[in-house]
This record gives C-alpha cells, sequence and structure tokens, in this order.
C-alpha cells in the first residue's frame, strides 16, 4: 500500500539554520498522525514541506506515490488548518469556505450547497452570511476546518490548530477531529507541542527536536518506553536515572526513565525497588499532588494521587516502583 | 536589607504646579482631550472649513459683466456659464487627465509597493523608503522644470531616442492627434508623464501600507486551497489592497483636478481646471465662477468616494 505522506532523506536548512535535517518518514493512508516538539523542531517545517510552501533542499517527498518537491501548494491535493486559522477577512463564512470550489470553477449554486454541508459538519450550520471577525476563536476553528474539508483533501495538514483554544473547548474539539477523522478516513497529519494532545489524538506520533525525529511510534510506545532522554523528558516529563542510580538499585544501565506516576511513597512489596530520598518541595495540581524528592543528589518527581497523604517538606520517604516501569535507554 | 527604601504603598504627591497639573489632568480626561484636539479643530472647523464654505457661497452669486462688480443676489447664472462648451471643455479634459493618470500611477505603483511590502527587508525598506521620499523634499518647481527640459525637443530624451535609432516611435507617438504635439514638453502626454512623476509616492505609500496588513498566511492559505498565484491575486491580495488603492487615487485625482502648475509648464496651452480657476480669480476678476470651478472637483470627489464605497472598496478596512 502506497504511504500517504513519504519523506526520503528530506531536509531543509535555513541559511546555516537546519530547520529539518535529513528525515525519513512515512506516514499510512487513513492514519492520524502526530508530530510533536517544541518550538523550533522541525516539526511545523515538516508540514509546510508536505503542503508545498517550502521546498526541501535535499531529499525526496512523495504524497500518494507521487512525486511532490517542486509542486506548487494549489496543484497538491492537501489542505491546510492555520494555527491562526486564516480566513479571509473581507469574505463571508460562506465564500471562505466554498473558496477552494470557486477557484476550481465549479458552479455557484454546487459550492453553495457544499460548503453549507460543510458547515453543518463542523457544527455551525447557518452561519454562512457572517463575516470571520464575527465570530469566536473556537467557531472560526471550525470555519477553517470545513474551508480544509470541503475540498475532500488526500492528506489534512493540522498546525496547532487547537493552541488558541481555552482547555475546555480544546478538549472538545480533539473528541470531535478524532471522530471526524474516524468517519472520513482522510489522512490527519497533526502538528503540536502539546503532548498531551498528540497522546490522545494519534494513532502515531513522531517527536522532532533540532530538526530530527527522536522517535517515532504509537503513543503508548512513547510515553512508556522513551528511547532518548529527550522524548522521556518532553513526553510526560519522565525521571531519568543515571547509571549511578541505576546501580543503586542493582539495574545495569546507561540511564532509565521512570514515569512520576508509576512511583509510590512509603509503602514497598518485596518484589519491588525502593529508594530512600527527602522531600523538597510540593504542589497540589487537582488531581494529584507533585512531589520533588531527592535521592541523594538525584531529583526525582513523583506524582502521587490527591487522596494520598502528603508527606512534608524535609521528610525522609522510601520510594517504591516496579521493575517493568524501570525503563531502560540506550544513551545517557 | 537593599539599599533602596521599602516604598510606601500610596505615594505622596509629587511636588510642584506640574505634579497639580498631572493629577488633574488624570482625574478629567476628557480636559485633556479638549487641550489637545482644541486648536486643531478651531483651525480646521472655523477657518479652513468657514473659509471654503464662505468660497462656496460666492458660486452662488454673478458677476456684473459691465461694472465687473459682485451682484450678491443668489443664482444659478454662474453655474449656467460653467456648464458653456468652452468651460465644460475644462472640466472633460481635467477629469479625463486625472483619471488616467490615476489608473496608470496605481498600475505602475502596485508592484513597487507589493515589493515593497513583502519582500523588502532591512537596508532595502530603507532604501525604498528614501526613493520614494527623496522627489517630495526637493521643490516642486524645480522638479517640474527639470522635467520640462527632459521632454524639450532639445532635451534628453529626444537625444536617447535618437541614439537609439528609435526617433521614429516618438515622431509617430507625437504625430497622434490630441496626446501628440510638437514636442512631449507641449504634448497633454508630457503633462501626463509629469504628474505621474509628481504625484507616484502618493500612490505607492498606501498601496504599501494596505498590502503590509495583509497576513502572509492569507496568501499561503489562498494557494493551499488551490489558488493559482493569478486567482490569489484577484480574490485575496486585491480585495485587500483595495482600500489602499482607494486611498491613493484620491490623492492622486484630487491633486490632478486641482493643479494649476503642472498644465502651465508642461503642455498645451489649453486649461486644466486649476489654470481656470486662477485665471477667473486673478485676471478676469470673476470670482464667482472661480468659486464654481473649484465646486467640480469636489463635487467629482464626493461622487467617486460615494461609487468606491458602493463598490465595497473599503469593505476589507
Amino acid at each position: 500500500m502506497t504511504a500517504a505522506v513519504l519523506f526520503e532523506n528530506v531536509s531543509r536548512h535555513f541559511g546555516a539554520v537546519k530547520a529539518v535535517d535529513a528525515v525519513d518518514l512515512e506516514i499510512a493512508a487513513g492514519e492520524f498522525f502526530a508530530m510533536l516538539g517544541p518550538s523550533g523542531s522541525g516539526k511545523t517545517t515538516c508540514l509546510r514541506l508536505m503542503a508545498g510552501f517550502e521546498q526541501p533542499t535535499h531529499g525526496h517527498i512523495e504524497i500518494f506515490g507521487e512525486t511532490a518537491e517542486g509542486v506548487p501548494p494549489y496543484r497538491r491535493s492537501v489542505n491546510t488548518v492555520f494555527q491562526d486559522y486564516a480566513l479571509f477577512p473581507h469574505l463571508s463564512i460562506l465564500d471562505n469556505v466554498a473558496y477552494g470550489l470557486m477557484v476550481k470553477g465549479i458552479g455557484k449554486e454546487d459550492r453553495r450547497k457544499a460548503a453549507e454541508d460543510a458547515l453543518a459538519m463542523v457544527k455551525l450550520p447557518g452561519y454562512g452570511q457572517r463575516r470571520p471577525g464575527q465570530l469566536s476563536g473556537g467557531q472560526r476553528q471550525r470555519v477553517a476546518l470545513a474551508r480544509a474539508l470541503v475540498n475532500k483533501p488526500k492528506v489534512l495538514l493540522l498546525d496547532e490548530p487547537l493552541g488558541a483554544l481555552d482547555l475546555k473547548l480544546r478538549e472538545q474539539m480533539q473528541e470531535e477531529l478524532k471522530s471526524l477523522q474516524k468517519s472520513l478516513g482522510i489522512t490527519f497529519v497533526f502538528v503540536t507541542h502539546d503532548q498531551g494532545e498528540a497522546l490522545s489524538m494519534a494513532d502515531r506520533i513522531a517527536v522532532f527536536n533540532d530538526g530530527k525525529i527522536q522517535q517515532l511510534g504509537t503513543p503508548e510506545d512513547i510515553y512508556k518506553r522513551p528511547q532518548t532522554r529527550f522524548v522521556a523528558d518532553f513526553v510526560g516529563s519522565s525521571n531519568v536515572l543515571s547509571s549511578a542510580t541505576c546501580a543503586k538499585l542493582g539495574v545495569a544501565a546507561k540511564a532509565a526513565s521512570l514515569r512520576p506516576e508509576a512511583i509510590a511513597i512509603g509503602t514497598s512489596w518485596a518484589e519491588q525497588l525502593s529508594l530512600p530520598g527527602t522531600v523538597t518541595a510540593r504542589s497540589f495540581l487537582g488531581a494529584t499532588n507533585r512531589i520533588s524528592i531527592d535521592c541523594s543528589g538525584e531529583k526525582i518527581i513523583v506524582a502521587s494521587p490527591a487522596a494520598m497523604p502528603v508527606p512534608d517538606i524535609g521528610a525522609a520517604v522510601q520510594l517504591a516502583f516496579s521493575r517493568n516501569d524501570l525503563h531502560l535507554m540506550e544513551e545517557a | 536589607m537593599s539599599a533602596l527604601t521599602t516604598p510606601a504603598a500610596i505615594l505622596p504627591n509629587r511636588p510642584g504646579p506640574m505634579g497639580r497639573v498631572s493629577d488633574f489632568l488624570w482625574k478629567h480626561p476628557h480636559v485633556l482631550l479638549a487641550i489637545l484636539l482644541g486648536p486643531p479643530v478651531l483651525w480646521l472647523g472655523v477657518i479652513y472649513l468657514g473659509s471654503l464654505f464662505a468660497l462656496l457661497l460666492q458660486s452662488f452669486f454673478s458677476i456684473d459683466d459691465f461694472s465687473g462688480l459682485i451682484n450678491y443676489e443668489f443664482t444659478l447664472a454662474t453655474y449656467r456659464q460653467l456648464l458653456s462648451d468652452a468651460n465644460f471643455d475644462i472640466i472633460v479634459r481635467t477629469v479625463t487627465m486625472a483619471a488616467t493618470v490615476t489608473l496608470f500611477s496605481a498600475l505602475i505603483a502596485f508592484p513597487i509597493a507589493y515589493y515593497a511590502a513583502r519582500y523588502a527587508k532591512g537596508k532595502w525598506k530603507a532604501v525604498f523608503y528614501l526613493g520614494i521620499m527623496l522627489p517630495l523634499w526637493s521643490s516642486y518647481l524645480v522638479k517640474i522644470y527639470a522635467w520640462k527640459l527632459i521632454l524639450a525637443k532639445e532635451g534628453i530624451l529626444t537625444w536617447a531616442f535618437t541614439k537609439l535609432h528609435l526617433l521614429w516611435v516618438l515622431d509617430g507617438w507625437l504625430a497622434l492627434p490630441i496626446i501628440g504635439g510638437n514636442s512631449l514638453s507641449v504634448s497633454y502626454t508630457g503633462t501626463f508623464l509629469v504628474f505621474v512623476y509628481v504625484w507616484m509616492p502618493f500612490m505607492i505609500l498606501p498601496i504599501q501600507a494596505a498590502l503590509e496588513r495583509v497576513p502572509g498566511n492569507l496568501i499561503e492559505a489562498s494557494s493551499d486551497l488551490g489558488g493559482t498565484p493569478q486567482q490569489t491575486f484577484r480574490h485575496v491580495l486585491f480585495p485587500l489592497a483595495l482600500p489602499g488603492i482607494v486611498a491613493g487615487s484620491i490623492f492622486t485625482f484630487s491633486l490632478t483636478l486641482g493643479d494649476y502648475i503642472i498644465p502651465q509648464i508642461v503642455g498645451s496651452s489649453r486649461l486644466f481646471i486649476g489654470q481656470a480657476v486662477y485665471a477667473q480669480q486673478g485676471t478676469a476678476g470673476n470670482i464667482p465662477l472661480a468659486a464654481a470651478f473649484t465646486v467640480v472637483p469636489i463635487v467629482i470627489m464626493g461622487l467617486y468616494l460615494f461609487m468606491a464605497k458602493r463598490m465595497g472598496a473599503f469593505d476589507a478596512l
């Protein structure tokens, strides 16, 4: 089966800056694919390479088996939902949504109907006569989505589309996007710096840093088995234990990652590993308490369920966790 | 402890009269607004608009042909005189010139403004502004006389055409009726070229400002949705730049309508509105007719703005 998007050794350099550096990537058709990373990691440039706004300095890009480098954006069956939506301020919502059909020469009545259907799909029926300036951020986001989807793209690119929304709306849109993707079967490529968003929505995630893919895998893979210190730290802020600490636990490794929520304070069974430490800070996060513990020079974060008692600062505690939760890493 | 003493929660009044003035103006912002706006509003409202209104009033009086004195009775006779063949010709000539100048200014200005807004960065932006503004710093009259020399039969333009063996093109152009003449400096073409040159900055700057406000991602969005560069220009860039083009055209159109120096120095001896006003109020002493002539550009501009608004030129503002 041909890949929806294929990157072979793709680089995009801006002068001396290697925004994207020798990236290999294969996105399957119908997949919900997330590109996760901090700002400046190259994820947005990768998206722009897919859209055609940027051309690769080296390498080869295919979209559904067809060579994409050198092809302008308007000849790609790929549509983008922009970070700040990029709705045309001088056009009505209906004309915005129908824009892609209009430039393709589809008749007025047909495109009006298609645009109204698309607006209904994103739960904004009857908003066609308004102007972008009259809508809220969440509504504009839906219009941007309708404007892209009305063209029935082969690949839909989403550039941090939920970034400007408040938490409640963001969670709701995450679910809607996910179910929309399922029902339409279109390949979604989603750029985000929010690891929670990537984990909850994507079929597979590529974690970017410094223009390179650090790790590519399912959300569970990425979360539970980070391959590098960067991934361990960026996705869910894992603790990374040094080789000295590993040796203390009787484990031979260069480094190991340990999830904050996999650690219990105070109780330990025989089959569990345990570490002594001192509480240095604590903060209440609602569902959990975030407790910082100093284990002979190594700082370890524990996410303790809110129902559990919270030790005082300065208290000596025992940390207990299962050997299975300790994930060994190749690099220090 | 730090060297600085801890400040009180509420600081004491600043000493001196300026402190009291500041406090007073902070509590009464309307007073500040009145101080700032009062003088210019008085200037504009009373002296400027007032005298304009007085001028318009003159156009409803008439002149006594025998004595040359103004007859202060309300009449439309002056307007009847304005619409006589000779005077109406002046109006048509001026409006045609203004429209042509505006159209060509916009055509030339748009690519320059587009480059400046989209591509020029840092040093090149400074070069752009300098290039646009520099001509405005030198005297208007010097520029026009310089153009007269450039366009004259013995001037550099004829010389250049001769050297390029293209004199036949120039001669062919000058042989055309109406727009031709003995030389460029005494033809409508010459007048047109100087108008376009002199008003060009007033067209470039508003278009550049409008284009600069168009977010780059709208261009990308259009392209992403399948719009070719041509379609993107037509459906996104042009409508969003239109308020700037209209603003620029207000300058070039109204400045051309009112100018009397350029057609006097460069061009045929046939009159434009500005020259007619100058002649009527000076040599002829016919203030009512001069006033009626000044009403023409005002009415035309009013109609122009009304139509521009009706056509949606300001929708993107």
